[in-house]
């Protein structure tokens, strides 16, 4: 039993563990004590003061999240004191603020509109006389950065260096001139800013968000002669109902391909059908790689490393350039989608290319980047017009005015509109890992991989860093050289938990075959284009609901999808193969750090 | 005649002795009292002596200097740190300076025997990078010390190792505390964190650290030689031993000077001060730098020591002591000090960012005579939150200057306001150029010499001035030969 300290909030007696903040005790006896700064991904800073309680004997007031609980504590939370300090901190923030609510993007879901409002600031106490005049850096695909908005609450400045150790930004100058910068103040685009968009979601105000295209959608769907089709991430699905009006890991699939065809999409289809085909290709990339390792002795970059996620792959061209090639040569689900839409799609449904728009409906940020990244013209065209986040899908909806909670379910599209449970499982950390093993250990072993309900429970959770570990046994012939051969795996999530994984990799020590890396914590379903706010409880709703999509899915595996099989037959005839290393694979660049 | 009144311990050597010659300090006693640490005293024996003394901490706190050493001495851990806070920052101000100019090997002895009451081998100074005279002789002294084997390893043959490497600060003002010095030397950014953990627990790279000032350092060797008794015998009941202050502002004598604690501000003004300048009248007197506060006549008697000048409502700080007269417009002071705030705030937490810049504003409106009562009362109100919310103690005492001008000039503060006039002359914006009509010649020399023509008058005739247009540089004053023109 862990040291106790007996204190009380407000009067009422507390006990809590030693070392409890002020402000997580009060919460576990129900007493808000409101907060700005404070993130619980994230160390504590102790910055807004805004969560300023007294605490008697005390000549000061005490911020509760950084203040740990000592013995007898006698804690006020609302003494006028209090709530003169803290209305008057607010005001002071809002004195500085940008207060266009009206049109700001996180209007009705920013922290400190909500404080405002909460406590009544009166905005013009303390007005500012002079507003500099800050610029809005739109210079990056993916993240627009305004300062006018900024409450240097230094969130995105601890997301970026704690959850995603790429410090892009970082606080720089001091005093009247101290601001939320990037190395030599350049722009964003220009810095090694991975567009993981995990700052957007962690800051409380309109200061960083995505930057937004779905006014050109809009336009493009107003124009007969465009055919624009959407595909849907997998973690879209079990998110989406967060902004219209559902509790957080309801799972709104049906509806949300209703919602988008009724805003006039002509075509909408399932991202997971590129996921399940990631998974064919990508598997036998894993195989081939191992077969010429462990069978002709050929040097191979091994472990391998997936390549879905465009956070993590900006991050190792910049922070790892000579290990590029340990990343598998497969696009991402949505590069592949973009490719086969302008080609495999355009054909079959006899539809001019150049006439096709091509939207991904994304739970990311860097998705935004990776569809402009000049190499990913494979069809001809640009494959990927526009990928938009969860949050800009939400907004439509909303712009729509469609009564999203009454739609009917609707099906996906075809072609490419069919999946598996494997395909869908990609949006949770683990989750391309145990696809790539349900496909994998069956095309070995000929069996079903050995885990009850196909459920690879070792993958699954929120930890840093999972290992698991397979061994395969009366493989067939083909595979003779893998007869008990322990494949070992890895799985990280954050940025942080993936420099971990590639020092192993650096210094020679890293025991895995394969190893699985998202940007984002908790994979996709934490991505930067979720819905704000993100925790680890809203996390592990969206994994829960992303399992049991896959469980209420017919098909489970992969390779089992009749349109994967289909398109093999038709399209790409095999695995690996010509068409698939022109429309399917890709390279990466050598990136500097500065 | 007014040598009697100072007492010079810190500043001992500064001056008498060629600081580039380790002789002429060990000629004066000098490494003596690391000596008789060493080899005949144990640290606790160390410990008590100087908290017997009554040493308190010189950089501004009044921490008690043995408490201190003694945390860090029990905080368990494979390594500690002693460092030396050499980032004086005060405007006006530069104690610290002067003894590491003066007499550097003070401060490495006294280091070297924190080191050994508190169990560390290594000392860091971090020393401002605008002190390029400080940091040579310390340079050289640490030379000197390591040749003759006063620094490095088995000193003085008793085991002990104990060596000093120099930190160079950026000038921000906030690396003066404690927290935002440790980061600043660990290679991050200057800004202060919450404490707990205090340093003594987990300071540099997250190791004990003991970390005190310049003039803190300079008094430890002669307590170890003279005895705590001896210390302790001057001052008064809380404060021990003497204190430097830099004394400035329109005083007779200004420069630097080292009094027991106890002395009066008067002694100190009018007696080694001599007084104020060209026979003006006293007004006020600054302490404790921009986190002090404005003391006036009422306090002049009062004993200097750090719960006096508390109560007084300014503080010791590192020991700024600038004194005003009657042409000081109070409110200008409040704001001079702000100016340098919001300047030298980290930019970390919310009501010392954002708040002094408002309080700045509204200090700015009123000078500007466009305040209103309303104002007053906001700023006021804005005073109490940055300081009871604030996150480090720089934020804390920033709005100082402020409280203790409302304090104890609230009627200079209402007459900008209410009156629209700066009893001081001060505030341009509140005074008027006039022509006195009956002096005026119309010599024409004022309209000459305006910059930018705001005075009419043909030649013989009198002369007016435009106030629409004038910038009040004053030059048509010091112009006219016939004292026509005078100041409202």
């Amino acid at each position: 039993m862990a040291d106790t300290v007996k204190i009380h909030i407000d009067g009422i007696p507390v006990e809590v563990i030693k070392g409890t903040s002020i402000l997580d005790a009060a919460k576990t006896v129900n007493v808000k004590i409101p907060t700005l700064c404070h993130h619980e991904d994230l160390c504590v800073a102790g910055n807004c003061r805004v969560c300023v309680v007294e605490v008697e004997g005390r000549k000061n007031l005490v911020a509760s999240c950084a203040a740990p609980v000592e013995e007898g504590m006698m804690i006020k939370t609302t003494t006028a004191k209090v709530r003169r300090a803290r209305t008057d901190l607010i005001s002071l923030l809002v004195s500085e603020h940008n207060t266009q609510c009206t049109t700001c993007y996180r209007s009705t879901n920013c922290e400190l509109q909500a404080l405002a409002s909460e406590y009544n600031v009166d905005s013009e106490r303390y007005l500012s006389v002079l507003k500099p005049n800050l610029q809005i850096d739109k210079s990056s695909y993916s993240i627009e950065k305004d300062d006018s908005k900024c409450v240097r609450c230094q969130r995105c400045v601890r997301t970026c260096a704690e959850l995603q150790h790429v410090n892009a930004i970082d606080v720089a100058h001091k005093g009247r001139d101290m601001k939320i910068s990037t190395f030599m103040d350049l722009p964003m685009n220009d810095v090694v800013c991975v567009n993981c968009g995990q700052c957007v979601t962690h800051c409380p105000t309109g200061a960083l968000t995505e930057r937004r295209y779905y006014h050109e959608i809009w336009e493009a769907i107003g124009d007969p002669d465009k055919h624009v089709v959407i595909n849907t991430a997998p973690s879209v699905r079990v998110a989406l109902g967060e902004m219209l009006g559902y509790p957080v890991g309801t799972r709104v699939t049906g509806k949300m391909v209703n919602a988008l065809k009724k805003i006039g999409f002509d075509s909408v289809l399932d991202t997971d059908f590129t996921a399940d085909l990631t998974i064919m290709e990508e598997g036998h990339e894993f195989l081939q790689r191992v077969t010429k390792a462990l069978k002709y002795g050929e040097k191979v970059a091994l472990p391998m490393i997936t390549s879905c996620s465009p956070g993590w792959v900006k991050f190792i061209e910049h922070m790892y350039p000579e290990h590029l090639d340990h990343l598998s040569t497969c696009k991402s689900p949505q590069q592949m989608f973009g490719s086969l839409v302008k080609t495999f799609y355009a054909e079959k449904i006899g539809v001019d290319p150049s006439k096709i728009v091509s939207v991904a409906a994304m739970p990311c940020a860097a998705k935004k980047f990776e569809a402009n990244r000049p190499e990913m013209k494979s069809s001809g065209y640009q494959d990927v017009d526009a990928g938009l986040t969860t949050r800009e899908i939400g907004h439509m909806i909303k712009q729509s005015g469609l009564d999203f909670v009454n739609l009917p379910d609707m099906d996906y599209d075809s072609y490419m509109g069919e999946s598996s449970g494997a395909a869908v499982i990609f949006g949770a950390t683990g989750g391309v890992m145990e696809a790539a093993l349900r496909t994998v250990y069956e095309v070995v072993t000929g069996r079903e991989v050995p885990f009850k309900n196909l459920a690879i429970t070792p993958v699954r959770g929120l930890e840093g860093i999972k290992e698991a570990a397979v061994k395969l046994e009366n493989v067939l012939p083909a595979f003779d050289f893998l007869e008990g051969v322990e494949v070992k795996v890895a799985i990280a999530h954050g940025l942080r938990n993936a420099r971990t994984i590639m020092d192993q990799i650096k210094a020679g020590t890293s025991p895995y075959h394969f190893i699985e890396v998202m940007a984002c914590p908790g994979g996709c379903i934490g991505g930067g284009g979720q819905p704000i706010p993100t925790t680890d409880e809203i996390r592990k709703k969206r994994i829960a609901a992303i399992y049991a999509e896959d469980e209420g899915m017919p098909v489970r595996k992969s390779h089992e999808v009749p349109e994967i099989k289909m398109i093999y037959e038709q399209f790409l005839h095999e695995p690996l193969g010509h068409k698939s290393h022109e429309l399917l694979h890709t390279h990466y660049i050598k990136r500097k750090r500065y | 005649m007014t040598k009697h009144k100072q007492i010079r311990i810190a500043l001992r050597n500064c001056g008498v002795i060629d600081p580039q010659a380790i002789g002429e300090y060990i000629a004066r006693d000098g490494y003596q009292a690391l000596a008789t640490c060493l080899t005949k005293m144990t640290p606790e024996e160390v410990i008590d002596q100087i908290k017997k003394s009554g040493l308190r901490g010189r950089g501004g706190g009044g921490f008690p200097t043995g408490l201190k050493f003694e945390i860090t001495r029990k905080s368990v851990s494979d390594q500690k740190y002693v460092v030396c806070n050499a980032d004086e920052g005060d405007p006006g101000a530069f104690m610290d300076r002067s003894i590491l100019e003066g007499d550097p090997h003070s401060v490495i002895e006294a280091m070297a025997i924190c080191g050994y009451c508190i169990g560390a081998d290594k000392g860091l100074v971090y020393i401002r990078a605008e002190y390029p005279l400080a940091i040579e002789r310390l340079k050289i002294a640490l030379e000197q010390a390591r040749e003759m084997g006063l620094l490095g390893k088995n000193i003085f043959n008793t085991g002990f190792s104990f060596d000093i490497e120099l930190r160079y600060g950026a000038g921000a003002f906030v690396c003066g505390e404690e927290t935002a010095l440790i980061h600043s030397m660990e290679g991050l950014r200057g800004e202060p964190t919450f404490k707990p953990p205090f340093p003594s627990v987990s300071g540099y790279l997250g190791k004990p650290t003991n970390v005190n000032n310049v003039e803190t350092f300079a008094n430890i060797p002669v307590i170890i030689n003279k005895g705590a008794g001896w210390f302790s015998a001057i001052g008064t009941e809380k404060s021990k031993g003497t204190k430097v202050f830099a004394l400035a502002g329109k005083i007779n004598n200004v420069g630097l000077i080292e009094v027991p604690m106890g002395t009066t501000l008067r002694e100190v003004i009018y007696e080694i001060g001599g007084g104020i300048r060209n026979g003006k009248k006293f007004k006020a007197v600054q302490t404790g730098g921009p986190s002090g506060g404005c003391l006036t006549e009422k306090h002049l008697d009062t004993p200097i020591d750090y719960d006096n000048l508390i109560a007084a409502g300014s503080m010791m700080g590192s020991g700024g002591m600038i004194v005003m007269d009657e042409d000081n417009c109070m409110v200008a002071v409040a704001k001079f000090y702000l100016d340098f705030t919001v300047d030298e705030s980290c930019g970390k937490c919310a009501p010392c960012r954002i708040g002094n810049k408002r309080l700045y504003e509204l200090l700015d409106k009123i000078t500007q005579g466009k305040a209103t009562m309303e104002d007053i009362s906001n700023l006021k109100n804005l005073c109490t939150v940055i300081r009871d919310a604030s996150l480090c103690g720089l934020g804390q005492t920033s709005s100082n200057p402020v409280l203790s001008t409302l304090d104890n000039f609230y009627d200079e503060y209402i007459g900008h306001v209410v009156d629209h006039k700066c009893a001081a002359g001060q505030c341009k914006a509140l005074m008027k150029y006039v022509v006195i009509d009956e002096n005026c010649v119309g010599c024409t020399a004022c309209a000459r010499n305006c910059p930018v023509n705001a005075i009419s008058g043909e030649k013989k005739q009198v002369h007016f001035i435009h106030q629409d247009i004038c910038i009040k540089c004053g030059a048509c004053y010091d112009r006219c030969k016939f004292n026509a023109i005078e100041i409202q």
